[in-house]
């Protein structure tokens, strides 16, 4: 599903964010990705949604090499994945249900299937209350939950997370974890990058060690 | 599949119309700004097509001069008047006696010098006449026969001041041309700046919907239907000036035009030069925001 061939980034600066990198996750799998911070788990995560471009090498989505392709392509390869970013990206300048309304409208559903879906996607987070909430009022956690909501609203068979349990507590951790691990029982490919060594400690998913942008078997 | 790319351009338009009046003072100096802008050539080219539209009619009944020869008297410019009269063809006679001509050259600027040098006046009498129609043949066949008769020294067509006046009118044109280009370079300046500011206030939106997987055709569409709608309103604007400007004008010339017994009223823009105006101000404000979303979008791209 995913495959990385002899993949490099080097920045413009000369700074080498991943070094000939082989990989391949198959359909369905769950990895994590894991690695100090500057390691390269991040550039890895944006190359996959051709937010960042290899300098070199072939990453193949579904049999399609995504390191050439067109720009005008790329939405369209957004579409196919669920992204979780470190830093969130939510808008404040509106509430929980349309912030998870946001991928819907980009992919033209007409309004009542949007909303059903919006909905789904809430109460599977949780978040079914508080869809008129601005997402200022939720807690950390809520806001996380809010992300993967999101992100899977439009039923991607990817989910990507960077680091989505970054400034949570172990309790909060502990039920994110359980959600993504619920998608992936349901047939979703899922990445997931973390520093966060105890949630690494009792999984039986596979685990991706990145050392200085390079693969540490 | 149309369905939805309805749903999808109805719900655009409608959170436009929205945007545009969740901000009214805003929108509103806006639309008037550009609505003045161009109601400045559109008014303009009302006067000059009003104005057009009389010499047009002017134009109807040509003018001839008749010059006599000099040794003519008082019984032959009786009889030249009465073939003259006799005549279908001839609508209006005017005789200008060399006397009077001397004085009406006498009181022109500049010239009562060298008519005060003269020994003798020099100038003909003359008939100056309007003619009914102005097919060439006929009036070329008047003026031979005219100039046959043995009083008249030379017959002359008189459409100098008409071309004098189409020179003008011409001129008119070019200022209305010039104008109309500077105020609409003027609005598509605005309105590029408009979007820009729009852009740098939905900055994130922007970005996440891109890192989402929207096309760049999903994030230039609110802004282009903001700045085509704005456009609209703008040159609907400018045709309500330019139409409570004329009546407002007519009703002022009334008294005016009522004493001097000229027939003469500012007919307002048409319904055909209405919908140009109106189009064509849509059309500078789509223009003026497709290319500052040109400009701008791609500094917005995800990294």
């Amino acid at each position: 599903m995913i495959v990385f061939k002899n993949v490099s980034k080097r920045y413009p600066d000369g700074y080498v964010a991943l070094n000939n990198i082989d990989l391949t996750v198959e359909p369905g799998e769950m990895v994590f990705l894991t690695g100090h911070s500057g390691a390269g788990k991040s550039t890895l995560l944006k190359l996959i949604s051709a937010i960042e471009r290899p300098t070199s090498g072939t990453i193949a989505i579904s049999g399609q090499n995504i390191a050439r392709l067109k720009l005008g392509a790329i939405p369209y390869l957004r579409r196919k994945i669920g992204f979780i970013f470190q830093d969130h990206k939510l808008l404040f300048d509106r509430n929980v249900f349309n912030n998870v309304l946001l991928p819907l409208q980009i992919s033209s559903f007409d309004s009542k299937t949007a909303a059903s879906r919006v909905r789904a996607a809430l109460d599977k987070v949780g978040l079914l209350k508080k869809e008129k909430s601005m997402p200022i009022t939720l807690s950390g956690g809520e806001r996380q939950r809010l992300c993967i909501a999101r992100a899977i609203v439009h039923r991607p068979n990817i989910l990507i997370a960077d680091e989505p349990t970054g400034n949570l507590d172990v309790e909060y951790a502990r039920d994110i974890m359980a959600l993504f691990t619920s998608f992936n029982q349901v047939g979703v490919t899922v990445m997931i990058a973390t520093h966060d060594a105890s949630l690494l400690e009792d999984t039986q998913h596979r685990i991706i060690l990145l050392k200085q942008g390079k693969l540490a078997v | 599949m149309i369905r939805a790319w309805l749903t999808q351009h109805g719900f655009v338009l409608i959170l436009t119309l929205k945007r545009l009046i969740s901000t009214p003072i805003t929108t509103f100096l806006s639309i008037i700004v550009m609505g003045i802008a161009l109601s400045m050539p559109t008014g303009i080219y009302v006067f000059m097509k009003n104005l057009q539209s009389v010499t047009g009619q002017a134009a109807n009944s040509p003018q001839m001069s008749l010059f006599l020869r000099k040794e003519v008297n008082k019984e032959d410019i009786a009889k030249i008047k009465r073939n003259l009269e006799h005549n279908a063809n001839i609508v209006s006679i005017q005789f200008v006696s060399k006397d009077a001509a001397l004085q009406r050259l006498q009181q022109s600027n500049g010239l009562a010098d060298i008519t005060i040098s003269l020994q003798h006046n020099p100038l003909p009498d003359a008939f100056v006449i309007h003619t009914a129609q102005n097919t060439s043949d006929m009036l070329e066949q008047l003026r031979a026969e005219m100039q046959s008769w043995p009083e008249v020294e030379h017959v002359q067509f008189d459409s100098a001041w008409l071309e004098r006046l189409h020179a003008l009118l011409k001129l008119g044109r070019f200022v209305v041309l010039m104008l109309a280009t500077l105020l609409s370079v003027a609005i598509i300046a605005i309105m590029f700046n408009t979007i820009r500011l729009q852009i740098l206030t939905k900055h994130d939106e922007i970005e996440i919907s891109k890192l989402i997987g929207a096309t760049d055709s999903f994030i230039r569409r609110p802004f282009l239907y903001f700045g085509t709608l704005q456009g609209l309103a703008s040159g609907a604007s400018a045709w309500l000036i330019v139409t409570f400007s004329i009546a407002l004008i007519n009703e002022e010339a009334y008294a005016f035009i009522h004493q001097s017994g000229i027939d003469f009223y500012l007919q307002p823009l048409s319904p055909h030069d209405s919908i140009s105006l109106i189009v064509f101000s849509a059309l500078l404000g789509w223009l003026g925001a497709r290319l500052s979303v040109a400009s701008h979008l791609w500094q917005i791209e995800p990294r």
